[in-house]
């Protein structure tokens, strides 16, 4: 009788219960895709990033379930303040759950804030700084594609055991080149190779040839380039001028995407190395993904990982979602939910999802093809060497991110 | 000693560019009395220009050296027709506010079309390879860029300074009402001037263009260079500024090398310097 | 810079009075802000950016000096207030004083600097001395780089007004824009801001009168340099994050901007001007690209055929001074 009664009793906190969650909860999503839309990044992120998010809407099938999923997006022009209020506005005013993309690392640093502030989600895609899930980590946050630490490990572990034991660095002369550097560095000497020499540039540099003559002249096998953006496209181009790969220097870039290999074509970038964690020629599913992708797009590219990270990172999302039965409008909750599933999608895989918001999936080293092997538009890489999941990003015992538990 | 010369000879490359820029924009404002801030803007432009001619009607190089300061001449005539005149009898200032959102505009517009990271364009193949200085390997195409905009410069200072156009120029600059009493048409000679002045922009953009990669962007933080070297040579005189883009760029290029931590700095160091020293700019008489 | 403007009529009560009322309706329409569904952010960070135009415009509008570098104020005492408050742990008020006293510095050693030169130089050495400051900012480590440096507290402003809560971070900044709007307007009417207008108006009568046009000058510049530091300060708490676009100088293109939309040389057009330019970039965020190219678009317009500005032509078309 006794027993009756208590299961009487929980089955109606649990209905209780249920209802009151069901009340909070619906099946209404808004996602924001907060991203550069004209500037330096466009072409990594931008309006491409914004088409990817559409079609993880279109393709996770949630709409024929009930569910009400709204995209909108706006450019944060590079600058944090217009980040930060555009995020505010957003997730105060529009009722915005999800902010995807957010490359530029420091808007994704600013809105990060507000973003655990207001409780809401980013899943960040194309922001380079490890700082995310490291001492800024968040509750709030999950970081997708990849992040400076992985570049530089993977690059510069790859690169020495295929016999690229000598190193000289370009470094960007402001914090995010200083550690691009610092970071493969250690790497490289960890891994039984040795540093002969590095000169800082100072950020957008029209002009390298002094500082490639400086590199000419150390006679290292890999000449790294610890930059970004314009000037690393710019070194590129001027050290096929000055003959540094024909000279039988290696160029390895340690930020460098499908958009700035597309940008300078094949006879200037050929035989360059670099890192990324996905390319639209990898497999079968990724090369229908792609197709569908370009021929949305205006100019008709293949996705960057950036806009790869935003499709798959949303679909994940969505998973979430569905396994909480609603939408709770509870951004650590939901977030709680990604890091408790496996993450399985057509782009990356397998992977998972650690205590610090870190997306764990392989690291790929490429090499750009010559015009001679390139087939056909966009078939830019090919495949030097994979670096698994669990070796590719920082471990958390180097973390100094204050979810994870030591 | 050999790593110096090498330097040495980078910086004037940088020096050419400068030269170009600085020369067009004293060329302007001693006509129009106008800074024309939508100078690093045209001189994007030159460099579309010459992709456009490479990539869409396969002229190559050597004509786009010549079409594409023809073509941005044009536009910079228009704009002058339809905007800058307008602004004749006004403060100065008006002029640089203007051009500023030209600038803008143009800059826009071109990075709503053709994104951030910017186009190939590759050195033509009478200039590809290099020769073993001893000292360096030098590119062919940047002992290119030194001696024709060398010639480029000295050409434009013997039209200004030693023929009868250049005569009637310097003559309109100091007293417009006086040359047109003799019969010489002044708003055409300003808009010719300022057509010029652009002109030698865009040369500079197509020279550019096979170093560094074609990009909306590329004029925006030169021009503020240019700006500064502008300062320290003084406007007043056609071979000062020159002389002085020249040798900024080798300065440049040194600090490069001693110091390449304060390489983009040093242009704007100078200007400091220089402005505590004699504020009239090096070549400049009291404005 | 010759403004055309009619504030150089002797300042009558008549005119006085006007703006009197003006500025009370300014404020009552402030005041109400937070009951009136407005998002307050938005208003917040406009009116740093009005406050900061007001500090421009004392300088061009009144002083006849176009500074095309004033976001180096904006962003150095940013930086400054940011660092105080985050890496040393002082409190709102203090975190203010050490931001306004660095942009003083930076106003005082670059005015020196750049007072040398007129018209278009003087233009041409400020934006110039704001690049510089820009290289400078992105490689000292304290900026943190392209990160900035982010996630600054609010915290407690003299140990009582809890900054964290919107409300009162609102009427905060509100108090801190009505007093340097005050203190502006209070500048242009001394006997100090009458030698400035005369100096703007012909320079050589001013020297020849006796005056010591250089002094006036340097005055001036520090006088508005001080005050868009104390904008920038304020701007780190509503924001709470100091970045190198508040350096750069398509940021000081859009203090001219501002100023230039709301008038030239009157009172309350950078406030106007400030408002219409962020909302325009608030609402226009989605357009991506084209923002911009408006801007640029403005700038023209503004230039060949609205030389007033919004402030300029209404208070032309009512004969009245604004």
């Amino acid at each position: 009788m006794r027993n009756r009664i208590a299961s009487l009793l929980l089955g109606t906190a649990l209905a209780l219960g249920a209802s009151a969650t069901a009340m909070a909860q619906d099946k209404a999503v808004k996602i924001g895709v907060l991203t550069d839309l004209s500037g330096l990044y466009a072409d990594l992120g931008g309006p491409g990033a914004v088409v990817a998010a559409q079609m993880a809407v279109e393709d996770s099938g949630m709409a024929a379930k009930g569910w009400k999923l709204d995209v909108i997006s706006a450019d944060h022009q590079n600058k944090p303040d217009i980040g930060t209020s555009i995020a505010r506005q957003w997730i105060d005013v529009d009722k915005v759950d999800v902010l995807m993309d957010v490359l530029n690392s420091g808007v994704a640093l600013a809105v990060n804030n507000v973003v655990r502030e207001k409780n809401a989600v980013m899943i960040n895609s194309g922001a380079a700084t490890s700082d995310l899930t490291n001492a800024q980590c968040s509750p709030n946050t999950v970081h997708w594609t990849y992040d400076t630490y992985m570049l530089a490990h993977s690059t510069g572990q790859a690169l020495v055991k295929a016999g690229g034991d000598t190193w000289f660095f370009l470094t960007a002369d402001y914090a995010f080149g200083h550690a691009l550097e610092r970071d493969t560095a250690a790497v490289v000497v960890a891994a039984g190779g040795k540093v002969i020499g590095s000169v800082k540039h100072p950020l957008n540099t029209a002009d390298f040839s002094s500082f490639l003559l400086q590199a000419q002249a150390s006679k290292a096998k890999i000449i790294g380039m610890a930059n970004g953006g314009g000037d690393t496209t710019n070194t590129i181009k001027q050290a096929a001028e000055f003959g540094i790969v024909s000279g039988g220097q290696k160029l390895a870039g340690l930020l460098l995407f499908l958009s700035d290999v597309h940008s300078l074509g094949l006879k200037v970038a050929q035989g360059l190395n670099f890192t990324e964690t996905f390319y639209w020629d990898l497999n079968d599913q990724t090369r229908a993904f792609s197709k569908r992708f370009a021929e949305r797009m205006k100019s008709k590219a293949m996705p960057t990982m950036v806009q790869a990270g935003v499709y798959a990172g949303l679909l994940h999302y969505f998973k979430a979602l569905e396994a909480i039965g609603g939408n709770p409008h509870d951004g650590a909750k939901v977030v709680a939910k990604m890091k408790e599933l496996p993450t399985d999608d057509p782009l990356f895989g397998k992977g998972t999802i650690r205590a610090d918001g870190r997306k764990l999936h392989p690291a790929y080293l490429f090499e750009v093809k010559s015009p001679a092997e390139s087939k056909g538009p966009w078939d830019y890489y090919k495949l030097v060497g994979t670096t698994s999941a669990d070796q590719a990003f920082r471990p958390l015992s180097e973390s100094a991110c204050p979810l994870v538990k030591k | 000693m050999q790593a110096l010369y090498a330097q040495l000879l980078v910086g004037l490359i940088n020096g050419s560019f400068y030269a170009l820029l600085s020369l067009g924009l004293a060329v302007i404002f001693g006509m129009l009395n106008i800074i024309n801030f939508a100078h690093g803007a045209l001189y994007m432009m030159g460099a579309f220009v010459a992709y456009f001619l490479l990539n869409l009607a396969g002229i190559n190089y050597w004509l786009a050296l010549l079409i594409a300061p023809i073509v941005v001449g044009i536009f910079g005539m228009i704009l002058e027709r339809t905007m800058l005149q307008w602004l004749t009898g006004l403060d100065h200032l008006y002029g640089l506010l203007l051009t500023f959102g030209i600038a803008l505009v143009v800059q826009g517009v071109f990075q709503n079309y053709f994104g951030s990271s910017g186009m190939p364009y590759a050195i033509p193949d009478e200039l590809k390879g290099g020769m073993n200085l001893g000292f360096m390997f030098l590119p062919v195409y940047r002992g290119w860029v030194v001696i024709f905009s060398l010639v480029v410069c000295l050409a434009t200072w013997f039209l200004i300074e030693k023929t009868r156009l250049g005569a009637y120029l310097r003559a309109a600059t100091e007293n417009p009402t006086l040359v047109r009493a003799f019969g010489i048409n002044v708003p055409r000679m300003i808009t010719l001037t300022y057509g010029l002045g652009v002109g030698l922009a865009a040369l500079a953009g197509v020279l550019s263009a096979p170093i560094n990669q074609v990009r909306p962007l590329m004029g925006a933080d030169l021009i503020i260079v240019v700006f500064a070297v502008v300062v320290i040579g003084g406007m007043g005189s056609i071979m000062g500024s020159i002389i002085t883009g020249f040798a900024l760029g080798v300065i440049e290029g040194l600090t490069k090398y001693f110091y390449p931590e304060a390489s983009n700095t040093v242009v704007f160091v100078l200007m400091v310097l220089v402005l505590l020293v004699k504020p009239t700019g090096l070549t400049g008489r009291a404005a | 810079m010759t403004v055309v403007t009619d504030d150089t009529l002797p300042v009558t009560t008549r005119a006085m009075r006007d703006e009197m009322i003006v500025f009370a309706a300014m404020a009552a329409l402030l005041v109400i802000v937070p009951w009136s569904g407005i998002y307050p952010f938005f208003v917040m960070q406009a009116l740093c950016f009005a406050l900061l135009a007001c500090a421009f415009n004392l300088l061009i509008g009144y002083g006849g000096l176009l500074s095309f570098g004033h976001a180096m104020f904006l962003g150095t005492a940013g930086y400054c207030s940011g660092h105080a408050l985050k890496v040393w742990g002082l409190p709102p008020e203090l975190g203010i004083i050490v931001g306004v006293a660095a942009a003083f510095v930076l106003s005082v050693v670059t005015g020196y600097i750049s007072i040398r030169r007129q018209g278009i130089y003087f233009a041409m050495i400020t934006l110039a001395l704001s690049q510089l400051l820009y290289f400078i900012y992105l490689q000292v480590p304290f900026t943190h780089g392209e990160d900035g440096i982010q996630g600054i507290p609010q915290d407690h402003l003299f140990g009582i007004f809890d900054l964290s809560k919107p409300t009162v971070l609102y009427y905060v900044v509100l108090l801190g824009f009505l007093g340097g709007f005050l203190l502006i307007y209070r500048i242009i009417n001394s006997p100090f801001g009458e030698v400035l207008k005369s100096i703007r108006e012909n320079e050589q009568r001013a020297i020849s009168l006796g005056y010591r046009t250089d002094q006036y000058k340097l005055l001036a510049f520090i006088l508005s340099g001080t005050l868009a530091g104390f904008a920038g300060s304020l701007k780190v708490f509503v924001a709470q994050n100091a970045s190198l676009t508040d350096v750069h100088w398509s940021m000081s293109g859009e203090i001219v901007l501002m100023t230039l939309v709301g008038g030239l040389g009157t009172i309350f057009g950078p406030v106007v001007g400030a408002f219409v330019i962020i909302a325009m970039q608030q609402y226009l965020a989605s357009f991506g690209q084209w923002v911009t190219v408006i801007q640029g678009g403005i700038f023209v317009i503004c230039v060949l055929t609205f030389r007033r500005g919004v402030i300029g032509e209404i208070a032309h078309y009512f004969r009245r001074s604004l």
